[in-house]
């Protein structure tokens, strides 16, 4: 079953100029920011000895969290046997190892030393999740780089079956890593729950998905390469399921830690009277990020519009910036339980909520680093044959299709 | 850059080698250099011979460092603070040469040889009491000039003096 | 007990040192000059042997006292910019209320230079660690700023340095951009062993309260050793099962 020719996006138009010009500007912007961030001291940040990870982490952690999730369509040919996605495999490929260098860029650059980067990468404490998580990330642009080329190079083909099957162990690998550097944060009452893993991997499969189908409606438009109805359909059923996992997890979290008075506070405070955390958590996470998306997704009219999908992926996405946020500098600002049973007072801010606003730099930072993962994806699919000619699936249903 | 952070150092030492080899040659006046030349410490004697010290006291100091931090090691021997209260460079004005002083011990070389440390946003870069400080060697192209006994650019002060 | 007794105690362990350095020179075999000391030699490394640690006497924290504080500021040439939501804090003082019955007390939190540390778990460069004698520290050189260690301790003890920083203290390196806590005054105890006193505990001491005592957990003789034995103690979040090297006791529970 041939599946269609690949070609590159092409010619070059002034649409093209202009998209990699602006991100290349935004870009540009984020390493200044950085650059300043570093000269001055995180003093010009709105991050502090309360809430110590901000903006970028919430950014970075979300692209890191996607990038995994981006890898889902070819997941789908290779280790599921779904071969009717196989056209839509590099993609997928490509856009997880550039949302991934987005993300960590951003990671590396608000460091306090970015310069000891090499530091980063020649001692390793191999007790900390942080270091295996610096192998994993590494680890799985190398292995998502090798399955794009076995799957473009004839000779090697055969092979991007099982290096696709790698991949997939090893993303689900990384998201589990990266919940657990929440998870086995003990101190803090917001985090230290073993849930937290699987909740990241559902979250990378629902963050994922949307921003492959944000990706895959810009590159038809920009291509002129009408999109198949029945790609969007599947694509927007399977996404609306990851949000519905997500909940169910994020549901479980919340629960559990209600049961337990000690916690009763913690649970108060993100759901109930933290600022603003109760309300992003509510308005933002749960209804626009989730709610909203459902009924655009589960409405059988929209579900099949091109447009409604992408007002959910990109709702979705929102969604899981606002979630982030949540656990990132909600889970920071609830004061540290050192008395349980008393009022606390001092010079640091004990007992009291941490206080977070973010600056410009954070926000440019975190552009930036999605700029740069957009960059690569543009100028990839501009110089590889990344993208199918014709956006469909490929013959035969994918079911039947399977061996 | 911080696991070694001076990595240039023994290309500079086969330069100032080099250079100082060729000035010699040439008949030039023996103590003139065209390569900075470090002040003097105070003391007989560094901890180890120059010449060693020009090649490896990046080694000592990274040795040291890590056995002082991480074993409570704290002999004087290749101390960092040793090397900065030993070295300190008194600057007319009578303060202490700072980091970013192109008089200060460290800087004489480092600058010239375009190798980038950070020891001192950390480490103090001046003793603490402002003791006795090194004997500075020329640093300006009229000090060379007029320790070479040629006479100085006429923008210099010429009151000013060598040690 | 009495407040004088760390140091009368101490004079009586000087004494014994310099009987020990007597005997040694006398031809006694040199072990028995290394067990009296108090110190190590400056090229000796430090080992498991000791185990260095602190007893809060929270009965004698004054609400209104921070001595603790100014002395290791002192110390460590900590000087705040005016931003306390970033300035770094070593030492704090915690004023605590009771919730129902409102009683109140005081006392200074610090890193609880803890056997199990979190922090050392999480640091991905092993920049944060604990020495043989059981001082958790940052190995500056080695630290790449990224704040996770802060994000595990469960005492908010840490600090980042958000500013550059000049005009350093010879003995208390530190800088922009890299995580810094209390050191328990590592210079001191390097230099002087169980005579050390960390800055803190000799600013309570000249404020005329004796909070804070200094010693060796592992040394049954020691002042601190005594105390914990016969008088008790209890960790902050013993929940966590971290054996804390700073103790605190007569706390209301």
């Amino acid at each position: 079953m041939r599946p269609g020719a690949f070609s590159v996006i092409g010619p070059r138009s002034a649409g093209f100029r202009i998209l990699v010009v602006a991100l290349g500007g935004v870009l540009l912007a984020g390493l200044w920011a950085a650059h300043t961030m570093e000269s001055e001291g995180h003093h010009i940040t709105g991050m502090n000895n309360q809430i110590v990870w901000g903006i970028p982490h919430v950014f970075a952690v979300f692209l890191i969290v996607a990038a995994s999730g981006a890898l889902n369509v070819a997941s789908l040919n290779s280790v599921f046997g779904r071969v009717a996605y196989q056209p839509l495999a590099r993609l997928s490929a490509i856009l997880a190892i550039a949302l991934l260098l987005g993300g960590l860029t951003i990671l590396v650059l608000d460091l306090g030393r970015p310069d000891r980067l090499i530091v980063a990468m020649t001692y390793y404490n191999f007790r900390s999740i942080f270091a295996w998580n610096i192998i994993l990330y590494t680890g799985f642009v190398v292995i998502a780089g090798i399955y794009v080329w076995f799957m473009m190079e004839r000779r090697f083909q055969r092979y991007s079956k099982p290096v696709g099957f790698a991949a997939f162990a090893w993303r689900l690998t990384l998201t589990s890593g990266t919940g657990s550097i929440f998870g086995f944060l003990i101190a803090r009452e917001a985090y230290d729950a073993a849930v937290m893993a699987p909740l990241f991997v559902a979250m990378s499969f629902a963050f994922g998905t949307a921003a492959f189908l944000i990706t895959l409606l810009a590159v038809a438009r920009a291509s002129a390469r009408p999109l198949d109805p029945d790609i969007l359909a599947r694509q927007a059923r399977l996404m609306s399921i990851f949000v519905v996992v997500v909940l169910y997890f994020v549901a479980a979290f919340h629960l559990t830690n209600l049961y337990a008075a000690e916690h009763g506070g913690v649970v108060r405070f993100l759901l109930v009277d933290g600022d603003p955390y109760a309300l992003l958590f509510w308005a933002g996470q749960v209804t626009l990020g989730s709610l909203v998306p459902l009924v655009l997704l589960w409405t059988p009219r929209l579900s099949r519009s091109p447009a409604a999908c992408f007002v959910a992926a990109c709702l979705i996405v929102l969604g899981g910036l606002t979630q982030l946020y949540v656990i990132i500098i909600g889970g920071q600002a609830y004061p540290l339980m050192l008395f349980p049973g008393y009022e606390v007072s001092s010079t640091f801010f004990d007992g009291e909520t941490g206080r977070y606003s973010a600056t410009l730099n954070e926000y440019l930072l975190a552009a930036g680093g999605i700029a740069l993962a957009a960059l690569i994806v543009t100028l990839t699919v501009r110089v590889l044959p990344i993208v199918p000619e014709r956006l469909r699936l490929a013959a035969g249903d994918s079911v039947t299709a399977r061996t | 850059m911080n696991g070694h952070p001076f990595t240039g150092g023994r290309r500079f030492a086969a330069t100032a080698l080099v250079l100082a080899a060729v000035l010699s040659a040439g008949g030039a006046a023996a103590e003139v250099s065209l390569v900075p030349v470090p002040a003097r410490g105070r003391g007989d004697a560094c901890v180890e011979p120059t010449e060693v010290m020009r090649r490896n006291h990046m080694e000592f100091i990274l040795h040291q460092r890590d056995e002082t931090v991480h074993r409570g090691i704290r002999t004087s021997r290749h101390s960092f603070v040793g090397c900065i209260d030993c070295h300190a460079v008194k600057r007319d004005d009578g303060q202490l040469a700072r980091f970013d002083d192109p008089e200060h011990f460290c800087t004489r070389c480092h600058s010239f040889a375009a190798v980038r440390i950070d020891c001192f946003e950390c480490h103090a870069d001046r003793p603490a009491n402002q003791a006795p400080a090194a004997e500075r060697s020329p640093t300006t192209l009229s000090q060379l000039a007029r320790a070479a006994g040629l006479p100085g650019l006429p923008s210099v002060r010429h009151a000013e003096q060598l040690p | 007990m009495t407040a004088a007794t760390p140091f009368a105690d101490r004079a009586r362990r000087r004494f014994l040192k310099g009987l020990g350095v007597v005997l040694g020179a006398s031809a006694a075999p040199g072990a028995l000059l290394v067990e009296l000391a108090a110190a190590k030699a400056p090229d000796e490394a430090v080992s498991g042997a000791r185990r260095w640690g602190l007893l809060i006497d929270t009965s004698q924290c004054a609400e209104s006292c921070d001595a603790c504080v100014r002395g290791c500021n002192e110390e460590h040439g900590l000087v705040g910019k005016d931003r306390p939501a970033t300035d770094a804090q070593w030492i704090r003082k915690l004023n605590l209320r009771h919730r129902t019955t409102g009683h109140a007390h005081s006392l200074p939190m610090l890193c609880q230079h803890c056997d199990a540390p979190p922090c050392v778990d999480v640091c991905p460069t092993g920049a944060s660690f604990k020495r043989a004698d059981g001082i958790v520290l940052v190995d500056k050189h080695i630290c790449i700023g990224c704040r996770y260690c802060m994000m595990a301790c469960p005492y908010k003890a840490r600090s980042f340095i958000h500013e550059t920083l000049r005009d350093q203290l010879a003995h208390a390196p530190r800088g922009k951009g890299t995580v810094e806590s209390c050191t328990l005054c590592v210079h001191r105890v390097d230099r002087s062993g169980q005579d050390a006193v960390p800055a803190c505990a000799e600013a309570c001491v000249e404020e005329g309260h004796h909070a804070i005592v200094f010693g060796d957990l592992n040394d049954a003789t020691s002042v601190i050793a005594t105390r914990l034995r016969s008088e008790g103690a209890r960790e902050i979040r013993a929940d966590l099962g971290l054996n804390t090297g700073v103790r605190y006791q007569r706390m209301p529970s």
